[in-house]
């Protein structure tokens, strides 16, 4: 643990050193913090560059600091202190498990503002903390089309980590997409109780290949190992969280990739304004496709989606990016038959958080404790 | 395929990653040596193979260098326990936790960074036996390398001078010592050597199974060696059992899920461990230990 910090802290003074030189009097110095290495291809690298495009846009009026494969414990807190005795005042912790650090750091500081992504609290909000998200589920339904359109076997495996509600809204949406161009495909799931193990999510793939499937997803931190399983067999795969169509360029068929700069730009500068307390982000804020400014958006398209089947997922797409629509239109059932969303009801972003099972056509269940 | 037909060819390619740390740390126990850092070693290899593949494109040298990696590991465990006399556990431990940091920092620009995997290389005739033709013998060369290392090291440790000098050294150095051999230079090679075959199960893990590096992707599987070590009771056929018993509990898990069957997920991510303890409770209790007898002064810090 000790020598975990010190690395890390010897990792976040380096970064902000190459970062530092521009000292105008009315710096704001912003602190970004990343549960896996900035460089994975996946969730955490869509982080940093986030975190490199606001130093790029917004010039010498931020000073960026950063810090990555910070642990999900004490580590967090450490690195927050660290980063405000270097003057941050506007820290973006980034993974899931650090909302209790984040909100307890923003209660005890309150001149730093604190957000966390990926969170939603329930309770009374600290006036400099604030949540942000993007809805996911809408891109991933659109990643549902595109493996629903291509699949032959009509059989999709779905790899994810934990029965979170994201996930499982994320499981729901990919199903629901290709059912829209493919009312025969189902989606095969296997869980691997870990964010990123390697060995588990090869042996995931190779189970359900024996299944048939033939399109992967994934909801997982890191994807290389999922996407390489995948291209040795010569199938297909939609990404999440980065685009990572250089990976398996003919297997690639789209993905959501996450492009966090704007709102990061426009949570930076509410703060510069004096207006964060209060304001939109002092709040459980989540973009969407229907607001226009959803952080997940579609990745390119790889080389094995017909014009056709992008026409259609294009179209779809403009479709739930109207005011109040989503992916999620009723009706909608359970496994077990039973309503999820009803006739002529488009479910909201809060129902959606609380989705507890998986619809028809998902082969499959949850773990239960 | 059968299901538990599904779950034993799933289990093979994580067995054999596991088989070669518990051929090391057997070998280095064998020495009266226990070494905790194989978990460390097994990172070390991992990463220093992916780097190796990256940089160069070549992934047999990414295997080689693995070796490597893993045998500078465990010659920091060996100069602690060995030439210095530190407490086996601890210098382990630490070992591990240095090896974590180090790959960490190290690997940091390499996570997620892809290499060709090694190719599975169908052994003709063999290949074509049915039903456990193609799951047996059409894997990596690696695989292949596992299989024959095992009876390899049991040979060498029953029929050689070299296995004679290595075992006696583990059970009454000072009788080796008499002998004219030293057994400070034999315990120090042999923590080596075994956290090297270590090495080769990161590259297993890492060029023969995922293809990719990230932070701690042995997950714990070299702690699951020592356990091993003690369940095959120092013997190299009893290593590839429990390995491959092992393997198969953390199969069960994707390949049931695949079925769609309806289970207690927590229960199944349990179960390899659950296996784990059982096996070494019941192997424990069935007559008198074959542990190396110098372990025990090792253990008292005596040694």
């Amino acid at each position: 643990m000790a020598l975990a910090t010190t690395v890390l802290l010897a990792a976040c003074s380096g970064t902000a050193a190459a970062g530092g030189g521009a000292s105008a009097t009315s710096t704001t110095t912003v602190g970004f913090i990343m549960v896996g290495s900035a460089k994975d291809a996946g969730y955490n690298e869509a982080v940093a560059d986030g975190a490199a495009a606001v130093q790029k846009d917004l010039g010498t009026s931020v000073k960026v600091l950063t810090a990555d494969q910070v642990p999900e414990n004490n580590s967090v807190t450490q690195t927050m202190q660290a980063m405000v005795d270097k003057g941050a005042t506007v820290i973006f912790a980034t993974s899931y498990g650090y909302f209790t650090y984040a909100h307890d750091f923003a209660v005890a500081h309150p001149k730093v503002t604190v957000l966390h992504q990926g969170g939603f609290d329930k309770d009374t909000f600290p006036a400099n903390f604030g949540t942000y998200w993007g809805q996911a589920y809408d891109p991933v339904g659109l990643g549902g089309m595109a493996a629903g359109g291509t699949t032959k076997t009509n059989k999709l495996g779905f790899i994810y980590a934990f029965p979170i509600p994201q996930t499982i809204a994320n499981i729901d949406a990919f199903e629901l997409g290709a059912q829209l161009v493919n009312p025969a495909a189902e989606t095969y799931i296997v869980n691997t109780s870990n964010w990123c193990d390697p060995l588990k999510q090869k042996q995931a793939v190779t189970a359900l290949l024996a299944q048939g499937a033939d399109v992967f997803s994934q909801h997982q931190d890191c994807q290389s190992t999922v996407i390489q399983a995948v291209k040795a067999a010569g199938k297909y795969v939609v990404g999440y969280h980065y685009d990572a169509q250089s990976l398996d360029p003919s297997g690639w068929l789209t993905g959501s990739a996450w492009n966090w700069a704007p709102i990061y730009e426009k949570i930076i500068g509410a703060v510069q304004k004096g207006t964060f307390t209060g304001g939109p982000y002092n709040a459980n804020w989540i973009g969407s496709f229907a607001t226009g400014d959803n952080p997940l958006e579609l990745a390119s398209f790889g080389t094995s989606v017909s014009a056709d089947l992008k026409a259609k997922i294009e179209a779809e797409k403009a479709v739930i990016s109207k005011p109040d629509a989503s992916i999620f239109a009723g009706p909608l059932y359970c496994q077990d038959g039973s309503v999820l969303v009803p006739a002529g009801h488009v479910a909201t972003a809060a129902e959606v958080n609380a989705f507890s099972c998986l619809i028809k056509g998902v082969v499959g269940t949850l773990p239960k404790s | 395929m059968s299901i538990a037909g599904e779950i034993l060819a799933n289990a093979i390619p994580g067995s054999i990653a596991l088989v070669y740390p518990a051929l090391g740390e057997l070998v280095s126990e064998r020495a009266g040596v226990i070494n905790l850092g194989t978990e460390g070693a097994m990172l070390a290899g991992a990463l220093g193979g992916i780097a190796t593949s990256i940089g160069t494109g070549n992934v047999w040298l990414g295997v080689v260098v693995a070796v490597l990696c893993g045998a500078a590991t465990g010659s920091v465990h060996a100069t602690a326990v060995v030439l210095r006399r530190a407490n086996q556990l601890a210098s382990g431990l630490v070992v591990w936790f240095l090896a974590l940091g180090v790959t960490s920092v190290l690997g940091a620009s390499d996570n997620g960074q892809v290499v060709s995997l090694l190719g599975a290389v169908a052994v003709p005739g063999l290949s074509s036996i049915p039903v456990v033709g193609p799951v047996l013998f059409d894997q990596n060369l690696l695989v292949y390398l596992g299989y024959v290392l095992v009876p390899a090291t049991w040979w060498f440790i029953h029929y050689t001078r070299g296995g004679l000098v290595l075992r006696a050294t583990g059970e009454r150095p000072a009788v080796v010592f008499a002998g004219g051999h030293k057994p400070l230079r034999v315990r120090f090679l042999a923590v080596c050597a075994g956290s090297a075959i270590a090495g080769l199960g990161g590259a297993q893990l890492a060029l023969g199974i995922v293809g990719n590096w990230s932070n701690g992707m042995t997950n714990g599987y070299g702690f699951v060696a020592v356990a091993v070590v003690i369940f095959a009771r120092w013997n190299p056929f009893g290593v590839l059992l429990g390995s491959y018993v092992f393997g198969v509990a953390l199969a069960i898990s994707s390949v049931v899920q695949a079925h769609g069957i309806a289970t207690n997920q927590y229960l199944l991510d349990a179960l390899p461990y659950c296996v784990t303890v059982v096996v070494l409770v019941a192997v424990s209790s069935v007559g008198r230990s074959n542990a190396p007898e110098s372990q025990r002064d090792a253990l008292s810090e005596t040694s």
